[in-house]
């Protein structure tokens, strides 16, 4: 291969120019992001950077040291939109086109939107950009703000503007948020956090639409309020909103490539066509979709090698983490949890209101096995259990995944 | 030169956290005493709380692995050294020299 073009400058796309290099690659490596920005880390965006402990200089995923080692061909703030039917060449904004031996898809996905939210004071959470907007306007003084989805990034932002002193209240629409990555207990032991912390958690009603005043010529009318499906308004200055994320396949429309809430592949990261892999939010590998960094920084390992070798001759389902800090709890979760599972309390404690203090560790059990560990602020017990659900799913991985 | 706490209070593979400001970890690995920064240079993760293997301690946020002996990461997502710090056993009681307070911020 004479030439990669790594589409998404971003936590993916980053890994895997470092692992093409760290594989031996030494052809022409371009790497090709819409953002104006080096890549940088998204989960600080919601946590450390929106409460102001973090700043930018601290979010930066590589250094001009590295840079230099990748000796790569950086095109930032250029759109791709296409790719052609055999996967060699990819179609830029401006109509430049690259040609190129191989593709690595990493264009991640975006912020869902919510219909009519076109207005001053509305916001999303996924990009520098997001966070810089919606940072400043919390510098402004106090706030009403209303923070549509109850999920991990609407339960991190929440946590982040209260902190910064602003009124929080968070709409979800189903009766418990975070049940379909914790199951029900403790999803709702993660809900209590949002009231420990002042914030206030409007369950089982969706959103109906927002209301906006003011506003004409060029300037957009002003969001004043949160109507719900349940007839309530909620005031507000400023709404958030967290409703998920969708991967971005758009500019894949007219490739070969089968696209199904994701970038179909195996389970080695590889599509269809040989020479091209996807990895990231934007993939779906063997069959599942992870949102999580760490998938985004183990799959590129293991699509590298396929996308270098020509064929899948290495597969890897890591095991899935996700980690995520609200109100001062550092809440951490690995495994594959089925709602069936029971769930055992083994260390530590909750209240009725909560986590107990010093957290606690939770497993996940199926048929005496542990299938998953959940824990609030007890990194090492957790990191064994997780170490030994990952060592036990390669145990069992051969036989039961072919 | 800042006490930690007696020797048999701190078995082999075992670490614990001294809150100086920035706190320093601990670590009694492969015979040795050793101790380097607390916080990770990544981002905001404890390392005594971290996975002792040999004189490796992996970070219990992303897996970042820094070798004891050198504060040197062996792999991503860290790209910066922690400080190491000298460790004295004195009367049975365990001692750390800030590195510092020696002048070699190592
Ligand atoms: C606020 C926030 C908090 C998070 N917190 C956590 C957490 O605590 N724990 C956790 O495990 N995960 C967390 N995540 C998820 C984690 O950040 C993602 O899993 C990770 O960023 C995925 O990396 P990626 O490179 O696949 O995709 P992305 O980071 O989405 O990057 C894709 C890049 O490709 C670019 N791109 C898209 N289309 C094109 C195109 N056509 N041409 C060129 N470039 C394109 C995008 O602009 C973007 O720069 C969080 C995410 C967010 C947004
Ligand atoms: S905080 Fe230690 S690896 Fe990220």
């Amino acid at each position: 291969m004479r030439t990669v073009t790594v589409v998404g400058a971003s936590l993916a796309g980053l890994y895997a120019a470092r692992e093409l290099r760290a594989q031996g690659f030494d052809g022409r490596l371009v790497i090709i992001g819409d953002e104006r920005h080096r890549p940088y880390d998204r989960p600080p965006l919601s946590k450390d950077f929106l409460a102001g402990r973090a700043d930018e200089a601290q979010l930066a995923l590589s250094d001009a040291e590295e840079s230099t080692e990748l000796d790569a061909e950086w095109h930032l703030g250029v759109r791709a939109r296409g790719l052609d039917a055999r996967g060699r060449t990819v179609l830029l904004d401006g109509g430049r086109t690259i040609s190129t031996d191989g593709v690595v898809i990493a264009t991640g996905a975006c912020a869902r939107r919510l219909a009519g939210d076109d207005l001053a004071g509305v916001h999303t959470l996924r990009t520098l950009d997001d966070a810089r907007a919606l940072r400043a306007e919390l510098t402004r003084g106090p706030r009403r703000i209303v923070v549509i989805g109850g999920g991990f990034i609407g339960a991190e932002t929440a946590s982040s503007c209260a902190a910064l002193g602003h009124d929080v209240t968070v709409v979800e629409a189903a009766a418990l948020p975070l049940v379909p990555q914790l199951g029900p207990r403790m999803a709702a032991v993660c809900a209590a956090l949002h009231l420990r912390g002042g914030v206030a958690l409007v369950t089982g009603t969706g959103v109906a639409g927002l209301r906006g005043s003011g506003g004409g010529g060029t300037s957009l009318p002003a969001v004043t309020g949160v109507r719900l499906s349940d007839g309530r308004v909620l005031d507000a200055d400023v709404v958030i909103v967290g409703i998920g994320a969708t991967p971005n396949t758009g500019w894949l429309a007219g490739s070969t490539l089968a696209l199904h809430d994701g970038v179909l592949c195996d389970d080695g990261c590889a599509t269809a066509l040989p020479q091209v892999v996807a990895v990231g939010d934007v993939a779906r590998v063997g069959g599942t979709r992870a949102e999580h960094w760490t998938s985004a920084t183990e799959q590129p390992r293991v699509a590298v090698r396929n996308l270098l070798a020509g064929r899948t001759v290495a597969t890897g389902r890591s095991l899935p983490y996700f980690w995520s800090d609200q109100y001062g709890a550092r809440i951490q979760f690995a495994g594959r949890r089925h709602d069936s599972d029971t769930v055992r309390i083994v260390e530590g404690g909750i209240e009725e209101d909560g986590p107990a203090e010093g957290g606690f560790l939770a497993l996940y059990e199926r048929d005496g096995r542990t299938t998953a560990v959940l824990s609030v602020d007890r990194p090492r017990p957790f990191t064994r259990v997780r170490r030994e659900l990952a060592r036990s799913e390669l145990l069992v991985a051969p036989t039961a995944r072919l | 030169m800042i006490p930690v706490c007696r020797l048999e209070d701190l078995p082999e593979g075992e670490s614990v956290r001294v809150d100086t400001t920035p706190p320093v970890a601990v670590f009694h690995a492969e015979g040795e005493l050793y101790a380097i920064d607390d916080t990770c240079t990544h981002q905001d993760a404890s390392l005594s709380e971290g996975w002792l293997e040999g004189c490796l301690v992996e970070c219990p946020l992303h897996a970042a692995s820094f070798d004891l002996r050198t504060g040197l990461p062996t792999c991503l997502p860290a790209r910066r050294p922690v400080r190491t710090h000298r460790v004295t056993v004195d009367d049975g009681m365990i001692h750390v020299h800030l590195a510092a307070e020696e002048g070699t911020a190592a």
